[in-house]
């Protein structure tokens, strides 16, 4: 996983609530067995006129030249300005993995729907949540200013404003460890294995009704 | 040790460890895999030369890109005409084989949508953990179990630790009092529910659904309420153990027998939150108030009793919702102030985790029995959820009802719920579907859905537009 530490960047503005898994890549491209390359379908149904399909060639359709993420201004960007329930939908994490892809690495939101928001760390992305109001100056000013970036201090907490201007924001203290490590999660939860070893032998007793593997369950009747 | 809630003993009786920082090692049950969600994790594996922690406990099922015409079906993988799509079904069959995971392949009678064959062969049990790479994992609640979606990276995290790192949810309990009027289903309560809090409203919550409307609910049909806690925003929905509940597992393949059922019964019977129990936040319903429901927007709390109205967006004083619902109208090219009953359908969709399973099916089939589909749709389906689904209607005749009405009888799988295999609602088109989302293209790109109960898909089949299933004489 990539390391967050300090983030330098142009921002972004989806002015959009609710936006959904099949908003921020749609479902035509989950089927790859890939984890990457999902960054060229980002927002796919709205930065494209035409329908994408996984073996479209995707240089070669036509773009919607209204659809924020085409604006010339905002290319090269990596920080994401969003409004409510960012990311709510499928629990699939292509939707991090397209958004990452791309060369996002922050999104700056009033509020994220659940799995989506624990996705993103997992992929190295950080999920910002901002008062609403604040998101809504955000927007302004970003709106206002061509070339706004700003500056994500993770170890800080801080967001520096083009102004010289801060914003804390907050961020679990494990997840924020793990971002600045670039850590993953299965090596960490691997090291307390005696734990799970000792839980499992004394839960096995207590309720061994859940234990009976699943091949030993063959019912003729059903076959 | 003060009074918990349900939610309260599963968590606390699968806590392995508790960081200082609020997080914790839960310890899981079951864990069920389909074809999307897990190439990625099993690749992990392999990359990190890990293997899983109890192969055992992990049940596999193709389900969501797979056909459902038998002519394709009957062909095996080489009928997946979709080359991702089967791609995506052979990796499963050999990811399964290497890990020594057990599968219930895409021709196995038993194979069917990951969250009815759970519960269908008994591997979802009360008082468990279960975790899917499926949002709608959170259906298994209905058997007081604690089921929810997860991540790709998490699916490989359960495979290799069989546990899942976690923050603690807040309790909420939806109690919906007194009992549901003729005509009114599962269904019709958990949208009226999201209609009431909003698809954000259980954010941050495991929600407990209770009272004499649920309790009086039969398991499939609590099935159909958990299936949708996700579309209120809660990761998990939860339903007390009850005598319907052990009725259910009884004799179920993966069910505990003999002296180990009694043990498990007796410990089951706990799997109630304590009357003193403290919920962070209560939802009182009544259940009498409760209409057929109909969503006419792009989320699933855009929702409407079927006796009312579209709503009008100048009427909405909120300028943040009132842009939202002018874009939803805008997408389903509906006009503000309509009747819900003007509707017209082009396509009817009986099928999904929601409400595919034997119940909904003879509930559908009661409704459309003697009828004829209206000459204005143009497709009308209805995928049965399992094959032992599939199997069980067709020994009742319904298949015989469906197909002499003039609807599609499929082979089972996630079919155009979510349209990734040959299923798909064509560009502009209204679908009455039994499924739980109608997002801008789930059904198909441009697809235009509304959720309804299966009663109410059926009897907009038969009269091309929506109609009030109480005023219907059957
Ligand atoms: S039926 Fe639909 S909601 Fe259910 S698992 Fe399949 S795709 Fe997901």
């Amino acid at each position: 996983m990539k390391k967050f530490v300090i983030e330098k960047g142009l921002v972004l503005p989806l002015d959009r609530a609710n936006v959904d898994t099949d908003f921020i890549i749609p479902k035509q491209f989950l089927k790859s067995i890939k984890r990457s390359g999902f960054g060229v379908n980002l927002f796919d149904e709205h930065r494209y006129l035409d329908k994408g399909e996984p073996d479209s060639d995707n240089s070669q359709r036509p773009i919607n030249p209204d659809f924020v993420l085409n604006l010339p201004r905002y290319q090269g960007c990596n920080i994401l300005l969003a409004r409510d329930n960012f990311g709510c939908g499928s629990s699939r994490e292509h939707a991090p993995w397209a958004l990452d892809d791309y060369g996002f690495r922050a999104i700056i939101a009033p509020s994220y729907a659940d799995i989506f928001f624990n996705n993103c760390f997992k992929n190295g992305l950080l999920p910002i949540v901002m008062d609403r109001d604040v998101v809504d100056k955000l927007f302004h000013e970003v709106a206002e200013t061509e070339g706004y970036q700003l500056e994500i201090d993770l170890q800080q907490q801080l967001i520096r404003k083009p102004d010289g201007s801060t914003l804390e924001f907050s961020v679990d203290g494990f997840r924020k460890h793990c971002l600045l490590n670039g850590l993953d999660d299965i090596g960490l939860t691997l090291e307390d294995a005696d734990d799970i070893r000792a839980f499992e032998e004394n839960w096995q007793q207590r309720a061994p009704w859940y234990f009976t593997p699943a091949q030993n369950h063959v019912n003729p009747n059903n076959q | 040790m003060g009074s918990k809630t349900l939610y309260d003993k599963i968590w606390d009786a699968h806590l392995v460890k508790q960081r200082d920082d609020g997080t914790a090692l839960i310890y899981i049950d079951r864990h069920l895999i389909h074809e999307v969600t897990s190439p990625q994790a099993f690749e992990g594996l392999r990359l990190a030369g890990r293997q899983p922690w109890r192969a055992g406990s992990n049940l596999a099922v193709p389900d969501h890109n797979i056909p459902t015409t038998s002519d394709e079906r009957s062909l095996g993988l080489a009928g997946i005409k979709d080359p991702v799509s089967k791609i995506q079904v052979k990796t499963l069959d050999e990811n399964c084989k290497e890990f020594n995971i057990f599968e219930l392949e895409m021709n196995d009678l038993r194979q069917g949508i990951v969250h009815v064959v759970g519960p269908e062969q008994g591997a979802t049990l009360p008082g468990m953990t279960i975790v899917c790479g499926d949002s709608h994992t959170s259906t298994h609640g209905a058997l007081g179990a604690l089921a929810h979606g997860i991540g790709t990276s998490e699916v490989e995290h359960v495979l290799a630790t069989q546990c899942l790192m976690q923050k603690k949810m807040k309790n909420m309990l939806v109690q919906v009092n007194g009992q549901l009027n003729a005509g009114v289903t599962a269904k019709d309560v958990v949208l009226a529910i999201i209609g009431e809090i909003g698809t954000a409203g259980g954010t941050g919550y495991t929600i407990e659904f209770a009272g004499e409307a649920i309790q009086s609910l039969s398991i499939e049909g609590r099935m159909t309420v958990c299936n949708m806690a996700i579309e209120a925003g809660a990761r998990a929905g939860l339903i007390a153990v009850d005598e319907k509940t052990l009725e259910y597992i009884k004799g179920r393949p993966f069910a505990p027998e003999g002296e180990l059922w009694l043990r498990a019964v007796e410990a089951w019977k706990q799997l109630v939150s304590d009357a003193d129990a403290k919920f962070d936040r209560v939802v009182e319903l009544d259940a009498a108030s409760i209409e057929p429901q109909v969503t006419w927007g792009t989320s699933p709390e855009m929702v409407a009793p079927v006796s009312g109205n579209i709503p009008n967006p100048a009427a909405e004083v909120d300028s943040i919702k009132r842009a939202n619902i002018e874009q939803a109208l805008n997408y389903m090219g509906l006009a503000g102030g309509t009747p819900i009953k003007d509707i017209k359908l082009d396509c009817v969709f009986i099928g999904s985790c929601t409400n595919s399973r034997i119940e909904d099916l003879r509930e559908a089939a009661q409704v459309v029995a003697g009828n004829k589909v209206a000459d204005s749709v143009e497709l009308a389906m209805v995928v049965p959820g399992s094959g032992l689904v599939k199997k069980q209607a067709e020994e009742e005749g319904l298949h015989r009802i469906f197909i002499e009405a003039g609807l599609e009888w499929r082979e089972p799988g996630c079919s155009m719920c979510l349209a990734m295999n040959a299923d798909q609602l064509g560009a502009g088109k209204h679908c009455a579907s039994t499924s739980n989302r109608n997002f801008e293209g789930r059904q198909g790109f441009g697809g235009r859905t509304h959720l309804v109960s299966p009663a109410m898909a059926a009897a907009a089949a038969i009269h091309g537009h929506f109609v009030d299933i109480r005023e219907l004489n059957i």
